[in-house]
């Protein structure tokens, strides 16, 4: 990424490394760039250092090795308190001790503003969360939507303008947690704040974020939009990670364009799309979404699968096939008329097109 | 419901009113579990509110003079103390056939020494009364022969005190618990050298909670650290809070003598930096300085360890929390850390409190005259000059102490605010 990036971004994260205990780096290289008013996610597997990023921008951590720049100024120095970044916690991090009203008014307080308008501050917020009857209630007293709720209102309520979450909906039932996705990404839209958002959660993930970072170990693996990370993953973790993948051994043989031709091992031919592979010779890993394989020989990479199992889900039919060898290959069978009702145990062609395979790392 | 069930009572399977048999299941319920916990029930009374009751029983029992003296209590009924004349003849006729009997028994010293704590004398009174009973001449009044005896007979004073401690029951304990006496216009202060136990009172809790106080101030940032240190340096540190308990509380007491002696350790150390010179060294012990200095350290733990099963538990994002909203490390600790860890300090506090006000064999160690407590004048009552009746008053009083404090403390901080573990 060149300088010139970090230096027009809001926040700038450049070479960071990050090590607890002087032997291991929980971060490694950390190059990124946001966008004022963007919404950006980490992503990643449980102890690939999301949170210790997170840490480190509140400033609760310090980076071992590189700087952290927030509107073009190192941070580095600023103790937390003096940052001005919302921040929403795991469990919330509510103070049992004083009523949600209190709970609100404490970073105003804080800061020195007048009681008048401190009650505005605070109804205005607990309004924006529709939790404006709850200002006298404890946060025991609260259902973990609504704590949620008023730890979102509280980190907003001093009008901060980069807000950092670190799995705030890990522990909602999944129709709230949903609902509550929606609710945050509509009250990004129209507060125009920065958001940076950390979870493991892949469609959470994908269905909040203007850009995607996808972590591994304390990398990147892959910065993009939730679109491009789907279709266009640069490397088998995030092929593998981001929704659901079938995933090929080959051998390249030849190199058309920005095409391959492969050896697949248990014996079958085809093409792919060279996306992040060697030349001829090297080993590479060919990965299919399971909705882009046809029950069919009409594409033009062909192979006889045999059918290991079925599970009916409504909409669609998951079909897990064995396909040169690889017996979690998983095709999905829309539930709609005109489709071939597979049964277990029977060999069905399949087939799928060279641009949907894509030829990524071994 | 359906119309059916309206008109009777609800009936179980077998028949029987429903509310019947639950009651009935209900207590079979509550009979095996008292049986379960009747042995402890058993315990708990047989150490605990039995001789919490035979003290405070002692504290106003009085049975003695009206069981040795039965004749004399009679017959002094009817004389009136305040009139200035002495008993008339039957008194002493009544006195003269008790103490018969009662030198017999050899029980009329008893008498003495009971009516001694009211009024000195007493006791030699009775004894050299006992050695000539039974010489009494028919043919003289009685009351000449006894104030032949000893001219105290002959004082209004003495048949006061007797008629005064003839009831079964008797304040006057708690009279002298409180540095008074009875007098013939009830109740009279004792002249001034003579008031101790008020003044041993309110020394007792001045000093108790001076030492609950230090507890607080060198136990809480302990606390923290134990809670807050990795778990490595957090064990060696619970495993110095905890190393005086393996220590004899004699050994501890000792070694504080020995540290904090005018020749001591302290003193020396002082004087070699040189910020006290070698004819000004401190006086820390047999005083109240070693008692607070000496109780401080033993009751330390007590004041950690509730502390920190508080502090444990308040997680550490609530720091962080209240400095992402903009709270300096200070505000952050006083208004969102130090309210959680409140009931640890409750907890804490009453423990330290509760322990130190009766404690006894540190400040009769190392306490001297001034650092003394109320539970030492207590075992003086007990041991060196026996005298329950006053013992028990005393203790019964600190019962009182210790228990209005705690209520008074339900009432600002609230009881329920308290966590012990
Ligand atoms: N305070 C800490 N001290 C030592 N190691 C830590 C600390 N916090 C996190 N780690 C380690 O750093 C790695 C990354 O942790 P974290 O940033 O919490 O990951 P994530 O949030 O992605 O799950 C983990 O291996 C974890 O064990
Ligand atoms: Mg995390």
């Amino acid at each position: 990424m060149a300088l010139d990036d970090l230096k027009n971004a809001y926040v700038a994260f450049d070479r960071v490394q990050k090590s607890y205990d002087g032997e291991i780096l929980v971060v490694k290289d950390l190059n990124l760039a946001i966008g004022k008013g963007e919404f950006l996610t980490m992503l990643g597997p449980s102890g690939s250092g999301k949170t210790t990023c997170l840490m480190m921008l509140a400033g609760f951590e310090t980076a071992t090795h590189g700087d952290i720049l927030l509107d073009g100024k190192p941070i580095n120095n600023i103790p937390p308190h003096k940052r001005g970044i919302g921040m929403v916690f795991q469990n919330y991090a509510l103070f049992p001790h004083m009523t949600v009203g209190e709970n609100l008014a404490f970073p105003l307080e804080v800061r020195k503003i007048g009681k008048s308008e401190r009650d505005d501050m605070v109804k205005a917020a607990l309004d924006m969360v529709q939790m404006g009857d709850f200002a006298g209630r404890r946060p025991a007293q609260l259902s973990g939507g609504q704590q949620q709720r008023i730890a979102l209102a509280r980190a907003l309520v001093f009008k901060p303008e980069l807000v950092l979450m670190d799995e705030p909906l890990g522990a909602l039932d999944k129709q709230l947690r949903e609902q509550m996705q929606y609710e945050i990404k509509h009250l990004h839209e129209s507060l125009g704040i920065t958001v940076v958002y950390v979870t493991h959660d892949q469609s959470e993930a994908l269905t909040m974020s203007d850009r995607v970072a996808v972590f591994e170990d304390g990398r990147i693996q892959q910065l993009a939009t939730p679109a491009d990370l789907y279709e266009r993953p640069e490397n088998a973790f995030v092929a593998q990670f981001i929704g659901e993948n079938n995933t090929l051994n080959a051998t390249i043989t030849g190199v058309e364009g920005n095409m391959v031709a492969v050896d697949i091992d248990g014996g079958m031919k085809g093409h792919a799309l060279a996306v992040n592979c060697g030349g001829v010779g090297t080993r590479t890993i060919l990965s299919i979404r399971p909705e882009r394989v046809a029950l069919n020989s009409d594409g033009p990479n062909k192979a006889d699968a045999k059918v290991m199992e079925l599970i009916y889900l409504g909409d669609h039919i998951r079909c897990r096939l064995v396909v040169s060898g690889n017996d979690k290959f998983i095709v999905k069978v829309p539930n709609s008329a005109g489709q071939k009702h597979l049964v277990v145990g029977e060999t069905t062609p399949i087939s799928w097109h060279s641009e949907d395979c894509r030829a990524l790392d071994a | 419901m359906s119309d059916a069930t309206t008109t009777g009572p609800v009936l179980a399977a077998d028949g029987t009113p429903l509310k019947k048999s639950l009651s009935k299941a209900l207590r079979r319920q509550k009979i095996r579990a008292l049986m379960l916990i009747a042995p402890l029930l058993l315990f708990v009374t047989v150490t605990f509110i039995l001789p919490i009751g035979d003290m405070l029983f002692r504290s106003v029992e009085n049975e003695i003079v009206s069981n040795i003296l039965p004749r004399t209590v009679v017959e002094l009924d009817s004389w009136d103390s305040t009139s200035g004349d002495l008993p008339d003849e039957a008194v002493y006729a009544a006195l003269a056939a008790d103490l018969l009997i009662a030198v017999e028994n050899r029980t009329h010293i008893k008498v003495g020494i009971r009516l001694n704590y009211e009024l000195s004398g007493m006791t030699s009174l009775f004894k050299k009364t006992g050695r000539v009973v039974d010489d009494f001449d028919p043919d003289l009044t009685f009351a000449e022969q006894f104030i032949d005896i000893r001219d105290d007979w002959g004082e209004v004073e003495t048949w006061q005190t007797i008629q005064m401690y003839s009831s079964v029951y008797t304040n006057g304990y708690f009279v002298s618990a409180i540095d008074m006496r009875k007098g013939p216009d009830g109740l009279e202060r004792l002249p001034d050298g003579q008031r101790v136990y008020i003044t041993s009172m309110i020394r007792t809790l001045v000093m108790t909670l001076a030492i609950t106080l230090l507890c607080l101030i060198i136990g809480y940032p302990v606390a923290w650290l134990l809670a807050n240190l990795p778990m490595a340096k957090a064990n060696l540190l619970m495993i110095l809070v905890l190393l005086p308990f393996w220590t004899s509380l004699l050994v501890r007491t000792s070694a504080w003598k020995v540290l904090l002696q005018k020749q001591g350790v302290i003193n020396d150390v002082l004087v070699w930096i040189g910020i006290i010179s070698d004819d000004s060294r401190l006086a820390m012990i047999n005083n109240q300085a070693g008692t607070i200095i000496t109780m401080t350290h033993i009751l330390l733990p007590f004041m950690i360890l509730p502390l920190y099963s508080v502090m444990k538990g308040i997680p550490p994002t609530y720091l962080r929390a209240a400095k992402s909203l903009g709270a300096t490390n200070w505000t952050a600790f006083w208004r969102v850390y130090f309210p959680q860890s409140v009931p640890g300090i409750g907890a804490g506090a009453i423990l330290v409190f509760i322990l130190s006000v009766g404690y006894y064999i540190t400040p009769e160690l190392v306490g001297g005259p001034s650092g003394k407590f109320l539970s030492n004048w207590i075992a003086e009552f007990v041991l060196a000059r026996p005298n329950w009746g006053l013992a028990a008053a005393l203790g019964a009083i600190l019962l009182g102490l210790v228990m209005f404090l705690y209520v008074l403390y339900d009432k600002i901080v609230g009881i329920d605010n308290v966590k012990l573990g």
